[in-house]
């Protein structure tokens, strides 16, 4: 109580952590604008949900933001197993399989050539080394289109046209540039030191690469993952020039779904068939989102 | 005695910038060599090249008796301490001191004993199992210095390697790294910008200047004699005093300035006294006052401006005849700004300097 006595305003003075408002201007502001953003990005994706749970009559009904009536996962199955793409008739699992082995070779091939020459690029400044990257990275303003064709005969003179493999090879050499410059800048912001240290210490090119650069980067390797998961797994161009109809990816028999023209709409059907056909990027993003965020900052903040 | 590291005509350009010009060094078994200079002027790319991590553009390096010019890092013989310490940062201490001997393919039981041994010699025992980043600066500098310690090389190369490290430790581990060369007697390089590690440490010091060797000498000559002005005015702090004149040696050897002349018949002239324009250079710690004054043949009526306090030592800065100059006294002399006071020295300790070439005269 002495204390009260000698500082009698101590309680109404400024002390300890400032007290906010919770609901100033600026918070009414910024969090207004965020909800009806959200909003308006989660509509449709409401109304796809809500769709593919219901049957056709009801779908006819016309209340297209109305809950269903009564739940039926019918259109899910139908759209994995049974719906007609073309030719045959077996739904979209075909696609999401002939996806897997897909994305998962090229995910793979890429990241690897691409951090291997994002070291050598950042650390070992061999001949040519500049001249090098600056041919990679114009290779990224090349449009797709202009390489179509050429590509085409590439593959076919190489015998791989029409086969998995051959878009494994152009999703790789498409992916290159931006994953290059994306690990050259990461290695680039480690320490030098640490790189001239190891090499004092009479380790070479690969035990650098593998027991001192990649321990430190696994952040950028899952930016590099998400960046090509998704890239490739949403790639609708490509997987329709360079396959044959029975190894198209999930998106171009996504499209056959949704645009065949016989018969009815079934609109349940085609939302169940988005849905699943977004399912694996939207999986990746929430797995791996943390880390994500995570690696662009520490690009970032490292130039 | 064959020399432990010899640099014959290196120079090394980054494309159009030359950064090295032709060096000449010659370092004995054992030396402590340390280099010395403003930032930028090419101490790092030195020791680089010494190390092998940087090509040469011209010229050859020798270590023990052996062309190393072209060889790998590894295989020249050296150990390198840096200013980031550059530990591996997923390895343990343990495994930051072993990974240069593993590479080198030695046996299990050998890589232990001296690893062992190195922990022993720095007292970090109790830190082997522990990450990087659970070490203070201190000890992770000492790990660094482990590193290259394990290796049992010849020559220790050191980039600044207490420059990140509070005043304090880095006053105690400059002296373990002088204890540590001693009892090893390796030859050292060690590279820094601060002029207490150079004079305290090194057996020669190499004062460099854009790439250029200004003076390479024992700390006591650079200090008492620097062969030019740069040299001089970089060496002490603070900085030596320089005032600007004529020499006359018509008769007994004389500088005159526009507002001041004394005789300078005690110093040393390198070639026998000289004449002409040049700088006159004398350190303030060697400007006298009090009773001290009765061995000064110069002196002057100085005006006290400001008196920096040091504790050990005052700063006191003046003006003599309008010049201004500054000097140390005693920490417990009584001096206020606008003392008058007189001040003097002896001519034999002063340095003198043409004034076109800034050479030593
Ligand atoms: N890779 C490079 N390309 C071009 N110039 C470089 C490169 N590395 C260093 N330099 C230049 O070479 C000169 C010497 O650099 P160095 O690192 O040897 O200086 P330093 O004496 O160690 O300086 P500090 O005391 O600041 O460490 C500097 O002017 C620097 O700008
Ligand atoms: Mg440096």
């Amino acid at each position: 109580m002495a204390d009260t006595a000698v500082h009698p305003a101590a309680s109404s003075e400024p002390r300890g952590p400032k007290p906010r408002k919770k609901l100033s201007r600026n918070n009414i502001i910024i969090y207004g604008t965020l909800l009806v953003v959200a909003f308006y990005y989660l509509l449709p994706l409401y109304v796809m949900v809500v769709t593919s749970l219901k049957g056709m009559p009801e779908i006819r009904l016309g209340n297209i933001f109305s809950p269903p009536v009564e739940i039926t996962f019918e259109p899910w199955v139908k759209a994995w197993s049974q719906a007609c793409t073309g030719l045959n008739c077996d739904g979209l699992s075909r696609g999401f399989w002939n996806s897997i082995r897909i994305t998962v070779p090229s995910v793979i091939v890429s990241i690897v050539i691409a951090s291997v020459n994002g070291y050598a690029l950042a650390n070992w400044k061999f001949k040519g080394a500049d001249a090098f990257f600056t041919i990679l990275i114009f290779g990224a303003f090349i449009p797709y289109q202009v390489m179509l064709y050429p590509i085409v005969i590439m593959l076919r003179e190489i015998g791989l046209y029409g086969t998995l493999w051959g878009l494994v090879i152009v999703h790789t050499i498409f992916g290159m540039p931006i994953l290059t410059l994306l690990f050259r800048n990461y290695f680039t912001s480690l320490p030098e030191e640490l790189f001239k240290a190891a090499r004092v210490d009479g380790a070479g090119f690969w035990r650098i690469y593998f027991q001192i650069m990649l321990p430190m980067s696994l952040p950028i390797f899952v930016v590099a993952m998400i960046l090509q998961v998704t890239g490739i797994w949403n790639d609708f161009l490509f997987g329709v020039v360079y396959t044959k109809p029975d190894l198209y990816p999930m998106t171009v028999q996504l499209n056959n779904i949704v645009n065949s023209v016989q018969g009815v709409k079934e609109y349940n059907v085609n939302m169940a068939a988005t849905l699943l056909t977004g399912l694996v990027p939207l999986v990746i993003y929430f797995v791996s989102g943390k880390l994500f965020v995570r690696g662009i900052a520490a690009g970032a903040v490292k130039g | 005695m064959e020399s432990s590291i010899s640099i014959r005509d290196l120079s090394l350009s980054f494309g159009a910038v030359k950064v090295l010009r032709n060096l000449n060094i010659e370092i004995g078994q054992g030396e402590f060599l340390v280099l010395l200079g403003s930032s930028g002027c090419g101490k790092s790319t030195l020791l680089n090249c010494i190390a092998g991590l940087l090509d040469v553009t011209d010229g050859q390096i020798f270590i023990q008796g052996k062309n190393v010019t072209w060889a790998e890092p590894s295989d020249r013989g050296i150990g390198m301490v840096f200013q980031s310490y550059a530990l591996y940062p997923q390895m343990t201490v343990e495994g930051n001191l072993s990974f240069g001997l593993k590479n080198a393919g030695m046996a299990k039981d050998e890589i232990k004993k001296r690893v062992a041994r190195a922990a022993e010699i720095l007292q970090i025992e109790p830190l082997l199992k522990r990450k990087p980043a659970a070490l203070s600066g201190g000890q992770r500098q000492r790990v660094a210095i482990g590193r290259a310690l394990v290796r049992d090389v010849d020559v220790f190369l050191f980039d600044e390697p207490l420059s990140n490290l509070d005043a304090k430790l880095r006053a105690d581990l400059r002296v373990e790294i002088k204890r540590l060369h001693q009892r090893l007697k390796n030859t050292m390089i060690y590279v820094t910008h601060d002029q207490v590690e150079a004079l305290t440490l090194a057996d020669r010091i190499a004062i460099m200047k854009g790439g250029n060797i200004q003076q390479l000498a024992s700390p006591n000559e650079i200090y008492n004699k620097p062969a030019n002005k740069y040299v001089a005015d970089f060496i002490g702090s603070p900085s030596m005093n320089f005032l600007e004149g004529v020499i006359d040696i018509s008769g007994a050897p004389q500088f005159n300035s526009d507002v001041m002349s004394f005789d300078i018949s005690g110093y040393e002239f390198v070639d026998g006294p000289t004449g002409g324009p040049a700088w006159f250079g004398i350190r303030p710690e060697h400007i006298v006052t009090g009773e001290l004054l009765a061995n000064a043949p110069v002196q002057f009526d100085a005006e006290v401006e400001l008196v920096e306090p040091m504790g050990s030592d005052t700063l006191v800065w003046a003006k003599v005849e309008g010049v201004p100059m500054h000097f140390r006294m005693d920490g417990q002399a009584e001096v206020r700004s606008g003392d008058q006071m007189r001040i003097g020295f002896d001519p034999a300790r002063a340095n003198i300097f043409n004034k076109e070439t800034e050479l030593r005269i």
